[in-house]
């Protein structure tokens, strides 16, 4: 367990070096982050019916995700991994005396915290003292505050151990750019990336929750606004909980077949 | 414009090399633009309308973006990646060639696997212009293509002007997303709907609105007045490419090579 944490450490110091590059980002997060609220403003203007979701949350839910974006997308990945398995060096990978499922998740752990640690907290502060319709409100409660970093950081271990279905077909694939294309698209979609969940109609919402997606955006972010009430979020945060260990379990064995299979050819 | 043809012909020999992979590839980048309009399509569902827009006349803003944007991307798709040309040397070589630095640059890439996502995007705007009630004239015809046309000039002159900004800083440049992807999702909606400053400087800075939003509410009959302005505001687009294309001139003037 001390190995994995320090590779996830040392991922994370290593990303902390690139901070002008997210200067970079935080421009473009804070740009869609006002396109897609004045998009939802200008939707909520004309509605007569009171709809699932309320504009404040759905705010609140847009600017979480632009300031946490690196804990949530799925298409932000390690091009590294890749290059190791097309290249056939994941061999040396193979030779480190611990194993490569949980070396491989510690370090995109780390990955992700250091990006979004570095463009969070910037927005968060800024967002926080926009004019009306653009702040971030506070959350709901203390309550609804502590489940939501609760949900948040489970999320993140959702998203990474969804992700490390990518890296893992591409040992059968050879080329990454087909099924991470896939998985994102399909992810991004069902996890509320593009629209909230509760705004979906009510088919997609059921196949939504059906789907561990949600778990890594959808919940949290709700949870922070009470949109999701706290009793309700305890339950939720167990059902994180339950796919992780899934997702993670399913993972394993899938690399473990995978590695059975896998010739390196020499040279 | 001849040589343009055999770097063409050529490109598209060797993708027919991997014809699978280019097919799979094609099909799903037609899925990206399609969840995002599957994502309005939802929201329409559940809010009805968009200020004083209906859907379709939104899945029309949306298809005419989406199609000059791809377009773009697939011709121009060698500006988005200079800065590895830069980073390794390779522009070098274009320099001693005898021919425009522009066109074999131009020429060096073409993403034909966008042609997924350029047909979803013509059947979209087909479908949208179906269930309009739109009377049509021989001037909105044109004015349509006028838009695609100057849209793609906008996008060119972004990724001209990136591209160029490369010769100094070496490395390409993330916020130049903000104008190009951010750009396309901002003007896949009319851009009446969002706020002041962001109506400003997608009019007058980067004239996204001027070859979308305005000829758009021509073809759509809600002007006031004259509708020859409107017509012909989508050529500002074409405008915004000259200055872009002086500063590739001035970059190339002032190239210094890595030396890799």
């Amino acid at each position: 367990m001390r190995t994995y944490l320090s590779v996830g450490k040392l991922r994370f110091i290593h990303g902390m070096q690139y901070r002008t590059a997210a200067f970079a980002g935080i421009a473009t997060q804070f740009f869609f982050g006002f396109v897609f609220i004045m998009i939802f403003v200008a939707f909520y203007s004309h509605s007569t019916v009171e709809q699932p979701i309320s504009l404040e949350q759905v705010v609140s839910y847009s600017w979480l995700r632009q300031a946490f974006l690196a804990f949530v997308a799925l298409w932000f990945r390690d091009s590294e991994i890749f290059q190791l398995i097309t290249s056939g060096n994941v061999a040396y990978e193979l030779c480190r005396p611990c194993r490569l499922y949980e070396f491989w998740f510690s370090k995109l752990v780390g990955q992700r915290l250091s990006y979004a640690v570095l463009r969070c907290f910037p927005i968060l502060a800024v967002t926080f003292f926009l004019p009306a319709p653009y702040r971030l409100n506070p959350p709901a409660s203390a309550e609804s505050l502590s489940l939501f970093v609760a949900a948040l950081l489970l999320g993140l271990l959702v998203n990474v151990a969804i992700s490390m279905f990518i890296y893992i077909s591409v040992f059968w694939t050879m080329s990454p750019i087909g099924s991470t294309m896939m998985i994102a698209i399909v992810g991004d979609f069902f996890s509320g990336m593009l629209i909230p969940v509760p705004l979906m109609p009510d088919w997609l919402q059921q196949v939504s929750y059906a789907l561990p997606f949600r778990w890594a955006l959808d919940f949290p972010f709700r949870v922070y606004s009470g949109n999701i009430a706290t009793a309700e979020a305890l339950w939720g945060i167990l059902i994180q909980a339950v796919w992780i260990v899934a997702l993670f379990l399913l993972g394993r064995w899938a690399l473990q077949r995978s590695l059975r299979k896998l010739v390196v050819q020499g040279g | 414009m001849k040589m343009y043809w055999s770097y063409l012909r050529i490109l598209f020999k060797s993708i027919a090399q991997y014809r699978l992979s280019f097919w799979l590839l094609a099909v799903g980048q037609s899925l990206t633009p399609l969840t995002g309009f599957a994502g309005i399509y939802f929201m329409f569902e559940r809010f009805g309308q968009l200020r004083d827009w209906q859907f379709y006349e939104v899945a029309l803003c949306f298809a005419v973006v989406h199609l000059s944007y791809t377009l773009c991307e697939a011709f121009a798709r060698g500006f988005d990646t200079f800065s590895t040309l830069v980073v390794n040397g390779g522009f070098d070589r274009l320099l001693v060639r005898p021919r425009s630095t522009l066109v074999q640059v131009l020429g060096s890439r073409f993403e034909f696997a966008r042609v997924g996502r350029i047909s979803f995007s013509l059947i979209l705007l087909f479908w949208a212009i179906g269930n309009l009630d739109i009377a049509w004239t021989a001037a909105k015809v044109v004015t349509l293509l006028l838009m695609i046309v100057s849209g793609m000039a906008i996008v060119a002159g972004i990724y001209i002007v990136t591209a160029s900004l490369c010769f100094w800083t070496v490395e390409g440049l993330e916020i130049a997303n903000i104008f190009t992807d951010g750009g396309r999702e901002m003007a896949q909606y009319p851009l009446n709907i969002y706020g002041k400053w962001v109506k400003v400087f997608f009019t007058y800075v980067i004239p996204y609105g001027c070859v979308n939003y305005l000829p758009l509410l021509y073809i759509l009959d809600r002007t006031q007045g004259s509708g020859w302005l409107y017509m012909l505001t989508p050529l500002v687009g074409v405008v915004f490419l000259l200055p872009c294309l002086l500063i590739w001139r001035f970059g190339v003037k002032h190239y210094c090579s890595t030396g890799s």
